[in-house]
């Protein structure tokens, strides 16, 4: 397969910078409203502090992935004598969890980096945060072409995720041979 | 639909136990907008003057601004109102931090509480959901503690709380509600939540506020952070660095004290200490600073970081903004050290820094003049800094002299007799004032002074510049840029006005010039306290983001409601005639606009009373500082004429 280039946007967060104030929750469910802007509701960012005033934690996490399952992550980490758990440090929309999902449907939420068209400079929970806790940074790294999927197996890879592979066959076979 | 606000208040009767949802009438944000000045008209229609402030039926209300959550910056702050036990006056302090923005999200403007609960309670607001829940195993505990005891029980870090701490539940009458980095402190708020019985107000809220003109209010949010970040990165010359950039004075991040220990006056607000600021205090006091400052922090969607956390060794951390660093210090002639270690129980017990270390030097000052004996002070440590904390001990427990001293220097002083009136020295309408004494009238902080009813100095000031600058090309560049201004005319005086000679203090800026910069300085505080934005970045600093002219963009493209500059100004009027209505009824009259005696050395009683005669007359008002019927006509508040009419408050003729 062929070597191709391959944008990758990132923020850089300084948790030192941030002063935990939340215009980056703020800012992300204005943006991701329908219509544009027409609402807030922090509980719809993508972007969550993770905020402990006096433990002196501010933790700015991104909603990624939806998973299906929880995992076993319970750890706990200390680092420069706060205490995180886990989970605190992870991007996933998660059953063991109410953080990045849509407050009234459930629905995961990921962030998109402010996907707009025309495209914005960057990401708005960037432009909001004033005092450089987060900092958006692009860069350009070689990649392996990845082969694109078409809207079916888009739509057939879920099914395999929530039921297994063997299940799906079986049950497509079923419904083929009863035509 | 309705947009900025949610347009439901929250309404809880604590003696029953009732709760409900209650949708507001729309026109009274087109004539009130919101926060203080829907606040004004409930305290006017539900609070009748003959109301005590520990009367079940004193309402107490929590209320998030008009743009309050909205994506303005600095739009959080939370409006509380009730009738105050120190003044019996109507009060209305206010916190910033997380609450009110919370709250809207939670699908609420307002909680309004009125009764008393048979035991100590709390309250949980989570959306729909409203509890009155036991708080019997959170009584005496801080009002610090408290909040972190209440979000744990909830199991969600998520979740805002206002507590009291003792000082609250035993009806200290400077007892504060704190939340987060903010608290609102002054005029006792505090002591009425503790008569109510509740321990603290927790919210959550996961739902959406709908903004009217969506594109609109972004744009113009850009602008107000871009010039956030021009203004910062450009401090205003000419002036001390703690009001040369915008926010609440910047006393968290400044070390350098030298015009506040040496113009700020120490012990019960007496002695001036020129000379103080050495270069080994400076050297002590900022090791301090920077050792126990963990780091600066802001309120709900505020890039200015006007708090901070403070971590003192081997006491449990909290949280502290602006002033409080030095009122307990310099009241007990003390090291910054001790003050942070003292802020810490006080911020615990839930006492307004201004009040409170005031009292307790008050008390120390009567000790010495023998007032006070030595029974009063049984058990008190003999030195000077345990001394502080065992009167703050008794303050907050009302135990022996502290149950006097609880009720403030102005009602204390009554008690203790004696001669101690005089040593109560530093109060207007019996609330404890700034510790600042200075030497020259300035006739625009006498009016604001005098007249102001959020009764705390340092929350009324505004954008005229505190002093004159010394050349005219230094004023000339000033006004350059100058866009804040109501009118063209504010920059002339401040052109002409001079550190010395004819045109200085205190007859310039002359009487019909000072009542023009203060009445608009006053109705951007008022604007602001019914949007929830916040005074550190529009009525309090110089020059900032937020102004007269800008604002009705911001308020009709959030709200909907097509509001210009001249109907906001005469919404600001209708908002300044109600809160003055409310005390006016209650009692309050010329004689309650009065400054400390000695608050500047030079005084000139004849001018004062031809300044206060002036400015009553440009506020409407008659000599007795009561809004005239025509003044109160002209804004719709015909009702408050009929009732002041009908209560015998005007003379007769009177118009």
């Amino acid at each position: 397969m062929a070597k191709i280039k391959k944008t990758i946007k990132t923020v850089r967060i300084d948790i030192d910078k941030c002063n935990g104030c939340r215009a980056c929750e703020m800012i992300c469910s204005a943006f991701h409203a329908n219509p544009k802007y027409s609402s807030v509701n922090p509980e719809r960012a993508r972007i969550r502090m993770v905020r402990d005033p006096l433990k002196d934690i501010y933790l700015p996490v991104y909603a990624g992935e939806y998973t299906a399952a929880e995992c076993m992550g319970r750890d706990i980490y200390i680092l420069d004598g706060r205490e995180y758990e886990e989970c605190a440090f992870c991007r996933a929309s998660c059953p063991s969890r109410s953080l990045f999902k849509e407050p009234d449907s459930g629905l995961p939420l990921k962030c998109d980096m402010c996907e707009d068209e025309p495209p914005l400079e960057e990401p708005l929970c960037v432009k909001w945060c004033i005092n450089d806790a987060l900092i958006y940074e692009v860069r350009e790294e070689e990649v392996e072409e990845e082969e694109k999927l078409d809207e079916m197996e888009i739509a057939l890879n879920s099914l395999v995720d929530k039921h297994g592979l063997k299940k799906l066959v079986d049950t497509v076979a079923r419904m083929s041979q009863k035509g | 639909m309705r947009y900025a606000e949610t347009g439901y208040n929250l309404e809880v009767d604590l003696s029953t136990g009732n709760i409900e949802r209650v949708e507001t009438d729309p026109r009274w944000t087109e004539l009130y907008l919101g926060g203080l000045g829907t606040n004004a008209k409930i305290m006017w229609d539900r609070v009748p003057p003959e109301t005590e402030p520990f009367s079940p039926d004193n309402l107490l209300i929590f209320s998030s601004g008009l743009l309050g959550a909205t994506p303005a910056p600095g739009a959080n702050r939370t409006i509380i109102t009730t009738i105050s036990p120190q003044t019996r006056y109507m009060a209305y302090s206010m916190m910033g931090g997380f609450f009110a923005p919370e709250l809207k999200h939670a699908g609420y403007d307002k909680v309004i509480i009125r009764g008393k609960s048979p035991k100590l309670v709390y309250l949980w607001i989570n959306n729909d959901k409203v509890e009155i829940r036991d708080a019997s195993h959170l009584a005496g505990k801080g009002a610090v503690e408290t909040q972190e005891l209440i979000k744990q029980e909830l199991k969600d870090p998520r979740v805002h709380v206002a507590a009291i701490g003792l000082a609250g539940e035993n009806r200290v009458f400077f007892a504060s509600i704190e939340q987060g980095r903010s608290s609102a402190s002054r005029l006792g708020l505090g002591a009425v939540m503790g008569d109510k019985n509740l321990k603290a107000v927790a919210v959550r809220g996961t739902k959406d506020l709908n903004i009217a003109r969506p594109v609109e209010v972004i744009q113009f949010c850009d602008e107000v952070l871009q010039y956030i970040q021009w203004r910062q990165a450009n401090p205003i010359p000419g002036v001390m660095p703690i009001l040369a950039v915008l926010g609440s004075p910047q006393e968290m991040a400044v070390t350098d004290e030298k015009w506040h220990t040496e113009n700020f006056v120490w012990g019960n607000a007496r002695v001036r200490r020129k000379g103080f600021w050495t270069e080994e205090i400076e050297q002590k006091w900022k090791e301090t600073q920077e050792s126990v400052r963990t780091r600066l922090i802001s309120c709900y969607n505020c890039p200015l970081k006007c708090g901070a956390i403070i971590s003192v060794p081997g006491i449990s951390r909290y949280m502290m903004k602006c002033f409080s660093k030095l009122t307990y210090t310099m009241a007990a002639f003390s090291d910054l050290d001790f003050g942070f270690r003292i802020a810490q129980r006080a911020t615990e017990y839930g006492v307004d820094g201004f009040s409170c270390p005031q009292v307790m030097a008050f008390a120390v000052e009567l000790k010495e003049a023998g007032i006070l004996s030595d029974k009063d002070f049984e058990g008190c440590p003999s030195d000077n800094e345990g001394r502080f904390f065992w009167l703050l001990d008794r303050i907050v427990r009302r135990e022996g002299i502290g149950d006097v001293l609880a009720d403030g220097t102005y009602w204390a002083a009554r008690k203790i007799g004696n001669g101690a009136e005089e040593f109560a020295h530093n109060t207007i309408r019996k609330h404890e004032q700034a510790p600042l004494k200075l030497g020259m009238l300035n006739p625009i902080y006498y009016l604001m002074y005098s007249t102001n009813e959020k009764s705390n100095i340092t929350q009324i000031e505004g954008q005229f510049p505190q002093a004159p600058y010394p050349t005219r090309e230094e004023r000339e560049e000033f006004v350059k840029d100058w866009i804040q201004v109501p009118n063209e005319r504010i920059k002339e005086y401040f052109l002409k006005w001079e550190p010395r000679g004819e045109f200085s203090m205190p007859f310039y800026p002359g009487i019909k010039e000072c009542c023009e910069i203060v009445d608009w300085m006053e109705r951007m505080h008022y604007i602001d306290d019914s949007l929830g934005i916040c005074a550190g970045l529009s009525s309090f600093p110089l020059k900032p983001p937020y102004h007269i002219h800008n604002y009705p963009v911001l308020i009709s493209a959030a709200t909907g409601i097509d509001i210009d500059e001249e109907e906001l100004v005469k919404i600001s009027k209708r908002n300044r005639q109600l809160v003055r209505a409310n005390n006016v009824r209650r009692g309050l009259r010329r004689e309650d606009d009065t400054p400390p005696a000695d608050h500047w050395k030079k005084r000139f009683p004849e001018y004062e009373k031809q300044l206060l005669d002036a400015y009553f007359e440009y506020k409407g008002w008659n000599m007795d500082g009561v809004p005239t019927k025509k003044t109160l006509r002209e804004l719709d508040l015909a009702y408050v004429a009929e009732d002041f009419e009908q209560r015998g408050i005007y003379k007769d003729g009177e118009d």
